[in-house]
């Protein structure tokens, strides 16, 4: 039986990458789903790094993961403060209404 | 002193504008008193130099210094240029103190007084400066606060464009000044008067080739400079703007439009008399345009019924008097007369204003009558302008005037006997025109409907006074300084202000000469009393037969309507041709529009890249950076 390698670790991280870039792209409802994709995304990273960090005997990786999951929680509650902020103001924060930037 | 003189009214401008807000009296009072000084200033420095001698050449700065182009700012006093000041600042001071009166109802008194003493301050340069560059400033300063008290009720449609049609007649002469000082410095190097004068006396035979033509340098340049003196001062061709200015208010038109600005041509040509004295052809020039002046100017005045442009046709003519005087080599007499012009002129038109004060704004002397009892003190300072005016034995124009006509037939000249002959036929026309004006005005029945006779009442003292100092100087200038400007030792006075290449010869005059010109005056009176009040049947048919010709002086020869075709509409088509086609259909579409254009097309298409949603600044992101790591990947 084949033990589990690298590059499955790899791909589990790639296919968790592009579920959150997909989650992006595709999401007409909600902010929050957005915000959940960016984590997706931050997370694929993450066992990135812990698979080369194990493959390459080096613990630097493991210990940046703790750094960048700490951050991404930060990251998700000002993402959330914006969110309620936001929704304070103009009452939806449905994505088809953000468009403000629009040219 | 003589700085003090000439700043004075410069302070008194500044001062009472820019503390406006101190008062309407405080503007008044400061512009005034400043003025009054400088009167009382250039008074003494006259006075000093009739009896001590005491002229002299104050210089104020440096202006120009280039190579040997060398211009001073300076004040030069010599014989011509204390009598200009005295007659400038007099009057001005005289017309500051009247308008406090005449302008007590204006929101804008602090702006008017110091116009009048900017106007005052221009003047003093011109008339006190050594040099033509330092002349053509207070030229332009003099012309530039006309156009600003022509102006000066802004909201009037009429007066504005009266402003802006003294400014371009205007422009079109100093185009012919310019031009003559450019030949000055061009041939002579330097633009100072006593320089210039020198270098002129050594050079009277050069020839010039000018457009072609090969003329003599002097006569090029006497032309030129007559050509500015000839906008200044309204001579014909170049009199439209001056009748037209009466838009002003009156005390505006009593000091620039009769006393001072006008008469700066006829001191331009005194001035330069070395130059013209030079120049038989200018000289003749000058005659020649002035007598046609005065006769135009006199006959256009016979049937006009605006009170003010009576007077103002009177003042073309009368200017005219001077430029004869001036062309047949009689400069003092030229100055002379504009001496005592300036003073019955100036009351002439104050006076008339205490009228139009009178009946609350009303111009048309068809509109007034029999008021004179209502009015006795403008009656009698009026009286005292028209008789002065018209040269009736012994006040100041009889002396002024006989002399011109004196000194055209000492000439023995045809030119001179010309000129003798249009001084006494334009004597007799301007008695007739001034006498219907008087009587018109104060006397026969009384014609306004649209106001009651009671409610007529006098002017205030403080305008009845410069009035009565006017109508002082209106009797006695005249008589007091004969001896002095144009009697046998006048040289003693003038110096080599004035230069006369061979001087007149006095010979014995014919009695009949003496006697012609007082005697028409003096018929003149009954004759237009007959004729305007008791018994206007006459003119009446007189003006029936000759229709064409009424009109024809009516409309001031329809000089108006031939600039209107000539020149205003083919003008106005050239410009609106460059305007519409030349700059905006072409510099502006191609150019400036053009460009607008192209970038607003493209970032109007480049805008829809903005959607606003963020998951397509994202896709963009993406899209980018796969494009970037395909490449580094390839590579």
């Amino acid at each position: 039986m084949a033990s589990i390698e690298l590059g499955h670790y790899l791909a589990l991280g790639g296919v968790i990458f592009l579920l959150g870039i997909v989650g992006i792209f595709l999401n007409r409802k909600n902010v929050i789903v957005i915000l959940m994709s960016v984590e997706l995304i931050l997370l694929a990273v993450n066992i990135n790094l812990v698979a080369f960090s194990i493959y390459s005997n080096d613990i630097t990786g493991q210990i940046f993961t703790f750094f960048i999951l700490t951050v991404a929680a930060a990251e998700a509650a000002i993402g959330l403060a914006i969110i309620i902020s936001y929704y304070r103001n103009k009452g939806s924060i449905r994505v088809q209404e953000i468009n403000e930037m629009k040219g | 002193m003589p700085y003090l003189l000439i700043f004075f009214p410069l302070l008194g401008s500044i001062l009472g504008y820019s503390f406006k807000f101190l008062g309407d009296r405080y503007s008044e009072i400061i512009t005034t008193t400043l003025v009054i000084i400088s009167a009382i200033f250039s008074c003494i420095i006259f006075y000093k130099g009739v009896v001590h001698d005491f002229y002299g050449n104050y210089k104020i700065l440096d202006w120009i210094s280039s190579g040997n182009f060398k211009v001073n700012w300076s004040i030069n006093i010599d014989p011509l240029s204390s009598i200009m000041l005295v007659v400038v600042t007099s009057v001005s001071s005289l017309v500051h103190i009247y308008s406090i009166g005449y302008m007590s109802h204006d929101p804008n008194k602090p702006r008017f007084m110091s116009y009048l003493s900017l106007f005052t301050f221009s003047m003093l340069m011109l008339v006190v400066s050594d040099n033509f560059i330092q002349l053509f400033f207070g030229w332009e300063g003099v012309g530039l606060c006309s156009y600003l008290l022509i102006g000066f009720w802004y909201k009037k449609e009429s007066a504005n464009n009266a402003a802006i049609k003294a400014f371009l007649v205007n422009r079109v002469g100093d185009f012919g000044l310019a031009i003559g000082i450019f030949l000055i410095f061009y041939y002579f190097g330097t633009v100072n008067y006593s320089e210039v004068f020198v270098k002129a006396a050594a050079t009277t035979d050069k020839e010039i080739s000018f457009l072609g033509f090969n003329t003599n340098l002097i006569t090029i340049i006497c032309l030129s400079l007559f050509i500015g003196a000839m906008g200044k001062s309204a001579q014909f061709l170049f009199h439209t703007w001056l009748p037209d200015a009466m838009e002003g208010p009156t005390p505006v038109s009593a000091l620039i439009h009769a006393a001072t600005m006008v008469t700066a041509g006829v001191f331009l040509v005194v001035r330069c008399s070395p130059l013209f004295e030079y120049s038989q052809v200018a000289l003749n020039f000058v005659a020649i345009i002035g007598m046609i002046t005065a006769v135009f100017a006199a006959s256009v005045a016979l049937v006009q019924n605006d009170i003010k442009k009576i007077i103002a046709y009177s003042t073309c003519s009368q200017l005219g008097y001077m430029f004869f005087a001036a062309g047949v080599g009689a400069y003092h007499v030229a100055i002379f007369h504009l001496f005592t012009h300036a003073f019955f002129k100036a009351l002439l038109f104050l006076g008339s204003g205490s009228v139009i004060h009178a009946f609350k704004d009303e111009q048309d002397i068809r509109l007034m009558g029999g008021v004179w009892k209502k009015l006795p003190y403008t009656w009698i300072l009026m009286l005292i302008g028209t008789l002065a005016l018209t040269g009736f034995p012994f006040l100041s124009g009889f002396y002024s005037k006989d002399a011109i006509i004196e000194f055209a037939f000492f000439k023995s000249s045809s030119i001179g006997y010309y000129a003798m002959t249009v001084g006494i036929f334009t004597a007799f026309l301007t008695a007739v025109y001034s006498w219907r004006l008087f009587f018109k005005t104060f006397h026969g029945n009384y014609n306004n409907k649209s106001m009651l006779i009671e409610k007529m009442h006098e002017s205030p003292l403080i305008m009845l006074l410069p009035l009565i100092i006017l109508a002082l100087g209106a009797v006695f200038a005249g008589y007091l300084f004969k001896e002095m400007l144009i009697v046998h030792d006048y040289l003693d006075f003038w110096k080599n202000s004035i230069f006369f290449v061979k001087e007149t010869e006095h010979i014995h005059l014919p009695l009949w000469l003496l006697l012609v010109t007082p005697t028409l005056v003096v018929i003149a009176i009954p004759l237009s009393y007959y004729l305007y009040i008791k018994n206007t049947s006459i003119l009446d048919g007189v003006k029936k037969l000759n229709e064409p010709l009424h009109n024809f002086l009516l409309n001031k020869w329809y000089f108006d309507e031939l600039y209107e075709f000539v020149l205003v509409k083919p003008l106005k088509l050239i410009g609106f041709v460059f305007w519409k086609k030349g700059d905006q259909n072409t510099i502006d579409r191609y150019g400036p529009d053009g460009f607008s254009k192209i970038i607003n097309f493209f970032s109007n298409k480049a805008v829809k890249f903005q959607s606003g949603f963020i998951y397509d600044y994202a896709f963009v992101m993406l899209l980018g950076l796969s494009f970037l790591l395909t490449y580094l990947m390839i590579n």
